[in-house]
């Protein structure tokens, strides 16, 4: 479980701003947590208190709605995100078994971030590059053709870069 | 908002026309000369694809070093660059083509572009090197039209992609663009324009192939204050990427048929429900919007007649029970995505309680040509029972990944030799699997079977949304109804019984089959459990959930007995079955696998055998794929 992290005032308001935009709808939820997760990078439990608070819903409403789609996140992500696709396509071209070797040269699971904060892993379905399956991605870079020889290198080089 | 009429809409296309016709007639031409500014070409025109696949290799940067070269050589009055849709052949991209001669470069990077500006578009030469090379022949092949990719191709849903400029909405009019809009309006009534639906025989797109016009024909019947147009854009089949295609590469055909079908049921509110992992085609779809809204064509009073009608976009957060409908509009309503029992029907009661028509973005994207071009064109292509085309994301083990358009009736032998190439390295064809999570596996005796939707369900899968995953050898069928199982267990939105608990079971059954502690009363509790899935869950992804395994089952059961009685796993892919060992009399201690272990778990002097330390060996395959003597033996 991620640890509570108190929220800025600023961040408040912006969440609350981003609320009053909506008109405050319920049926706005999803909209409004997109954007609070992008301005945020993650939504806390906190921020899911301060939402609900505005739109007069249960809290509970909110935690139900993060928790049931996958693209909300409540744990802050790494400075790198690290993307692997799962997708049928890199699946059969081995992309679990790059998976696999992430998980084992950065001594995480998928869904942790490392403790210096580098890098979180996650896994996705289909980035729409099949064509260069198996695919990861690493911020906004789209690795190719990718082996697991080349994990190492290109995570150092990723690291060094910073 | 000013109105925009007919005649306007006619102006627009001739003034857009001859770009486009240039385009078009170079597609239908055969010129073996190559065009250039030297031997007298007045314009030319290059084409590049901005899809996402072709994006993740930085078709942006030859697009900008395509102008800046332009610029450079102070032609910029003669060329023009295009960024255009998907052209499909992922499998080579980038792909850059040249218009009027037609030449389609492959696997272009952004240093090209300075080469093809001053070989190809000022000297007239081609840059033989980017050429796709014919297999068979192994000789340059200039021309798509000449490539066995897409000899046997028709395409309907994806007539624009990689032809106009999504962005632009005056090549997309230039192209009859919302011309069916403006005829049904004027002319036709909502029945008249659903009756032709109904005749062209047009099916949903989206997976079970109920008929569009039929769905119609529902809507219109229901009477409210407000009635909702919603396009299904939550494409979530994992390795499917048809609609996002059409929407990056031809968003107002999505557009302007959402607005037909508004018409015809009676509604003036769009929404299209779209992934947030799809930027790209948010984006376009944006643009096309404002557009559409800027010239007038979505607002108020429609080419001069009382119809309204506007589009709103909706995301999704990912989940892929939001393909279904009702989840669909539980999501829109800002709920959890989980689906409600039919009926009611969501042409009776669907977003906030009104009348909703959903159809997925393929469907539509056939409404306005099956307008243009008539019932009857549409219907004498395809079977008898599913006419028209179907866009397939062909992908995995095969040599030529991409995104195709087919007929209907067309094999799978026809797709995954002819089209696709082949299997990749020469391997052997083992099972190909479509419809994604929700469908089955087919194999080699399925071949030959014509492709329809009660084809593909007899055979034990399903068309489903347009996934074909060509799988060899190499891949582990227990493995493969494994990860499909992973996949819907994590997708399950746990509101039924036999979906929420049942799959769970099914997939710790086949773990354990996987690591070697399977019972043969396993493989009869996979039947039996499977089963009652299919028969009892609450929607379509419970009731197809259990495909993969039944199938698999079905066609490849020695597998399974295999992987129980042997613990052998024929296709080396079931790790906990694995021991990889080097062969002291093939290995020549050349190092290569040594060096490709990421766990060093190898060890062994040059010229000498090596030997893998099983306590270190990680069993990823590494090696074996790196050695040349065939001296890694797995068992």
């Amino acid at each position: 479980m991620a640890k509570e992290i108190k929220l800025a005032c600023n961040v408040i308001e912006q969440v609350e701003a981003i609320c009053d935009k909506h008109g405050n709808q319920p049926g706005e939820l999803i909209n409004i947590l997109h954007e609070a997760q992008s301005l945020h990078g993650y939504l806390p439990v906190e921020m899911q208190r301060v939402i609900a608070n505005k739109l007069g819903i249960p809290a509970q409403k909110v935690y139900g709605v993060v928790t049931f789609y996958s693209f909300f996140t409540m744990t802050p992500k790494g400075k790198h995100p690290i993307s692997v696709c799962l997708g049928t396509a890199c699946y059969v071209r081995g992309s679990e078994r790059l998976l696999d070797e992430i998980k084992r040269v950065l001594n995480i699971e998928v869904g942790e971030t490392t403790p210096d904060g580098k890098f979180s892993l996650d896994c996705l379905r289909c980035v729409g590059a099949c064509g260069l399956a198996p695919v990861v991605m690493i911020g906004e870079k789209v690795y190719g053709r990718l082996q697991i020889s080349e994990v190492r290198k290109i995570l150092d080089e990723v690291s060094a870069n910073d | 908002m000013k109105t925009l009429y007919i005649e306007d809409l006619e102006k627009i296309r001739k003034s857009a026309q001859a770009a486009l016709l240039l385009r078009e007639q170079s597609a239908s031409e055969t010129s073996e000369q190559s065009c250039g500014l030297a031997c007298g070409t007045s314009h030319l025109q290059l084409l590049c694809c901005g899809g996402t696949g072709c994006k993740a290799s930085n078709s942006h940067k030859i697009v900008e070093n395509l102008q800046k070269a332009i610029e450079e050589n102070d032609i910029a009055d003669k060329v023009d660059v295009v960024t255009t849709g998907c052209f499909g052949f992922c499998e080579k991209g980038p792909i850059v083509k040249v218009i009027p001669d037609n030449t389609f470069y492959t696997q272009v990077t952004p240093d090209d572009a300075e080469e093809i500006v001053k070989s190809h578009i000022i000297g007239g030469k081609r840059v033989e090197r980017l050429l796709y090379t014919d297999p068979k022949t192994e000789k340059h092949v200039s021309d798509s039209k000449h490539m066995d990719f897409y000899r046997k191709q028709m395409r309907i849903a994806l007539r624009n992609c990689g032809t106009i400029d999504p962005e632009n909405i005056e090549e997309y009019i230039a192209r009859d663009g919302y011309m069916a809009l403006a005829n049904a309006l004027t002319k036709q009534t909502p029945e008249e324009v659903i009756d032709i639906i109904k005749k062209a025989g047009l099916r949903g797109r989206g997976g079970a192939g109920f008929p569009t016009g039929m769905k119609w024909g529902f809507a219109r019947t229901y009477q409210a204050e407000k009635k909702y147009v919603v396009c299904n854009a939550d494409e979530g089949d994992p390795g499917a990427f048809m609609d996002r295609s059409i929407m990056e590469g031809d968003p107002h055909s999505v557009v302007e048929a959402m607005m037909i079908c508004g018409y015809c049921i009676g509604s003036n509110n769009g929404l299209i429900y779209i992934r947030a992992e799809y930027p790209l085609a948010v984006h376009r779809l944006r643009v096309a919007i404002k557009q559409a809204r800027e010239l007038g064509l979505l607002g108020r009073n429609i080419f001069g007649t009382d119809f309204s009608f506007d589009i709103e976009i909706r995301y999704g957060a990912g989940a892929f029970v939001c393909g279904e409908e009702t989840a669909l509009i539980h999501s829109m309503e800002g709920k959890r995505g989980e689906p409600t029992l039919k009926p009611p029907f969501p042409a009776e009661s669907g977003y906030m309680g009104y009348p909703t028509n959903v159809n997925n973005v393929e469907t539509l994207a056939n409404v306005p040509i099956i307008l243009t071009k008539g019932a009857d064109w549409f219907s004498s292509i395809g079977t008898e029972k599913s006419k028209g085309t179907k866009v397939f994301a062909l992908a995995g083990k095969i040599n030529n990944v991409g995104l195709i358009e087919v007929p209907m009736g067309t094999t799978l032998r026809e797709i995954i030799y002819e089209i696709g190439g082949g299997v990749k390295g020469g391997k052997k064809f083992k099972a190909v699997q479509t419809g994604g999570p929700s469908g089955g596996l087919l194999t080699e005796k399925h071949l030959d079977t014509p492709i329809d939707y009660e084809s593909l369900t007899a055979a034990g899968s399903m068309m489903g949304s347009g996934g074909m995953i060509v799988m060899d050898e190499d891949d582990c069928m227990v493995s493969v109804a494994k990860f499909y199982l992973e996949f819907t267990c994590e997708e399950s939105c746990g509101k039924c019984t036999p979906c929420r608990i049942g799959n769970k079971r099914l997939l710790e059954i086949l773990t354990r089959i996987t690591e070697g502690e399977g019972t043969m009363e396993d493989l009869e509790m996979l039947k039996t459990l499977g089963e009652t899935i299919k028969d009892t869950a609450l929607c379509g992804l419970g009731q197809t959930s259990p495909n993969p395994v039944l199938s698999s089952l079905n066609n490849f059961y020695d597998e399974y007995v295999e992987h129980v009685k042997k613990h052998i796993c024929r296709a080396g892919q079931c790790k906990a079955l694995l021991t990889y060992t080097i062969s002291p009399d093939k290995c020549k201690g050349c190092g290569a696998c040594k060096k490709n272990c990421p766990a060093d778990a190898i060890m062994g002097d040059v010229r000498k055998p090596h030997v893998i330390n099983p306590y270190k060996c990680i069993r990823c395959g590494m090696c074996k794929s790196r050695c040349k003597f065939d001296a890694i033996q797995v068992y």
